[in-house]
């Protein structure tokens, strides 16, 4: 069933809805939300959200609870190829939990917030920028960590990235909803403004997956990847010193050697080479920009290191 | 005057991003002002261009004390002035949101590290902004609530309000806040006008500026007198949100006295030009702000009365 999550009036003859899929079957009161969207300008989510749609809908019987599909929370972004919220240039992500008395966005946040909480799970699923691609992962931040590992690993992605907190980050949906009791897990994956299949598959097989360690799914699921555990100090960041066009040498998904090249940022006007980009650790591309230009400062790569502070297989930390 | 390069960026194709700082006097650092950060900043960079013509006069006349330095910087964007854009020219990330900066970090955070360490170690801080919703207001000083910097410190501004502010998360990462834990007493100007110019807006902030400096001592030419401020909690201004969308037509203008039950505006269709809405103050008191674009969206800002 379609329902309309909040509506606002847009100047001329037009409304801002935000609408979700409720697909219900069973006795099960539980609830999984797969919330998708915030950002105009990521896309690898829309086929991720129809394929759980399609799925459930060939074989409802198989499910035993209530799955809530949330496929475009930024409605205007979407429509526009806008990252932000279109006329507002905002990010929607550092607007939450939004008040319900406060401007239109907000409103139209918290709305979203009230809908969604009670669940017993929420995904928000990501797909990085136009200028990063980002292998399949799970981020969270510290404090939640404890609580949201155990479901992290059951979701079928390469890796998890356990990251210090940020005052700032403390204004995202999935913060705000961890933070009043919804546990919410954040996918990373893909590249901005494409879609990859098989990025899709795999974490459609990882809520599956999932669904069926919260007895909402009774169909055969695949066993999930074991992800490698990563406390922030083991990602290395590359950045670029130079300006120039990044054309990288390795590829994505790499292991590298430290001081490996990973790319060069070349001067097309005068046919130099103005960086040769090498690798600041050992580990795993993780983390490859796509977009070419860059500034001083633009980030090129990030690397995990395998090293006594990850923990490969799914261990604890 | 010294005129120097603050921070230079380079870029693949254009010439080089070089932040200009405007210094004046010398010794103790005094007082720096931060104009644009944001490329739509053209009134905040206007007013510091004007607050520079006046330093300069001061300076030939030996108006500048003794012991104190004054650093401008009019514009940190203008990358994204001269392509018309709001904020970085590439990701649009917003350098106002990246301080204190980190110099091993994202382009953006380099900018706010470059600038920022220039700008550190100053008693008093003053930056130029603007609401983030278009619309016009009255000139104001407003601070953001650390407790480090003394909200009666307003005052020397002479202007009519200042405005206190609870931080919020997303305001953590400022150059106003940021000043604050690096022990700058850090105000935030409100003027009229963003991308465009008000000149009477302008004149009024310039002359709350040198106002300031003359009541710390770090000039000596007595200015004109201002207003007894009048110092407010930001919770306390009186808000009201559109209740429909469609063409949008303010009744009163900004600074006007407003009766209880007032219509202060309406909302109009945009197709059949019938007035679906109309906006009543609950409260008397004065229009502050006030929403100033021809269309408007359901549950928009479109007045602050200060009661
Ligand atoms: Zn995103």
């Amino acid at each position: 069933m379609i329902k309309t999550v909040t509506e606002t009036m847009l100047a001329v003859n037009e409304k801002l809805r935000i609408q979700k899929s409720t697909i219900k079957n069973g006795s099960e009161k539980k609830r999984i939300c797969i919330v998708t969207g915030t950002h105009g300008d990521e896309l690898e989510r829309q086929y991720l959200a129809w394929l759980i749609g399609d799925e459930l809908r060939r074989n409802i019987s198989l499910l035993d609870g209530t799955v809530d599909i949330y496929p475009a929370l930024n409605p205007l972004g979407i429509d526009s190829i806008t990252r932000g919220i279109p006329q507002f240039d905002l990010d929607m992500n550092r607007v939450f939990p939004g008040s319900r008395n406060g401007t239109m966005i907000e409103t139209v946040c918290s709305a979203i917030i009230d809908d969604i909480s009670g669940a017993d799970i929420c995904i928000d699923v990501h797909s990085s920028n136009i200028f990063l691609r980002e292998l399949p992962q799970i981020r969270m931040s510290v404090p939640t960590s404890e609580t949201l590992l155990p479901y992290a690993k059951m979701l079928n992605v390469d890796f998890i990235w356990v990251h210090e907190s940020a005052t700032v980050l403390e204004s995202t949906l999935a913060h705000s909803l961890n933070s009043t009791g919804t546990k919410t897990l954040v996918v990373e994956m893909g590249v901005g403004m494409r879609i990859t299949r098989e990025y899709g598959r795999q974490i459609f097989d990882g809520i599956f997956n999932l669904m069926k360690n919260m007895g909402m799914w009774k169909g055969d699921t695949v066993e999930p990847r074991r992800p490698i555990i990563s406390q922030n100090s083991a990602v290395g960041f590359v950045n670029s010193d130079a300006d120039g066009v990044f054309l990288p040498e390795v590829s994505f998904g790499d292991y590298v050697k430290k001081d490996d090249v990973l790319g060069n940022v070349l001067d097309p006007l005068r046919g130099e080479i103005r960086e040769v980009v090498r690798a600041v650790c050992d580990g795993l591309v993780f983390t490859l920009r796509e977009y070419p230009i860059v500034y001083g400062g633009s980030l090129l790569a990030r690397i995990l290191t395998i090293d006594d502070k990850t923990v490969k297989g799914g261990g604890e930390i | 005057m010294k005129k120097e390069i603050l921070y230079s960026l380079k870029s693949p194709y254009r010439d080089n991003l070089d932040v200009i700082g405007c210094r004046f006097g010398s010794g103790k650092k005094s007082v720096a002002i931060v104009g644009a950060t944001r490329g739509n900043k053209i009134q905040q960079m206007y007013i510091c261009s004007q607050l520079v013509r006046t330093m300069k006069r001061l300076e030939k006349t030996g108006k500048i004390s003794p012991n104190c330095e004054i650093l401008i910087i009019p514009c940190i964007n203008y990358y994204s002035m001269n392509i018309g854009k709001r904020f970085w020219t590439m990701g649009n990330t917003d350098i106002n949101r990246m301080f204190p900066g980190y110099d091993q970090g994202e382009t953006t955070q380099r900018i706010a590290d470059g600038v920022f360490r220039k700008l550190e170690g100053y008693e008093y801080g003053i930056q130029l902004v603007s609401f983030y919703q278009t619309g016009n207001f009255l000139p104001h000083v407003k601070l953001m609530e650390t407790g480090f910097t003394d909200p009666a410190d307003m005052e020397r501004f002479g202007l009519k309000y200042g405005i206190v502010r609870k931080p919020r998360p997303y305001d953590t990462t400022t150059l106003n806040y940021n000043w604050q834990i690096w022990e700058t007493k850090a105000f935030s100007v409100y003027s009229n006008e963003t991308s465009g110019i008000d000149d009477v807006s302008c004149s009024e902030v310039v002359a709350a500026i040198l106002r300031f400096m003359y009541s710390i001592g770090a000039i000596t030419e007595k200015s004109v007198p201002g207003y007894k401020t009048e110092i407010i909690n930001e919770s306390d201004i009186y808000q009201i949100r559109s209740s429909a969308g469609g063409i949008f037509r303010a009744d009163v203008p900004t600074g006007s006295p407003v009766e209880q039950g007032q219509v202060i505006g309406r909302i109009i269709d945009p197709i059949d030009g019938k007035t679906i809405s109309q906006i009543t103050t609950e409260y008397a008191g004065t229009v502050f702000f006030e929403y100033n674009q021809p269309l408007i969206n359901e549950s928009t800002m479109c007045f602050k009365i200060i009661v």
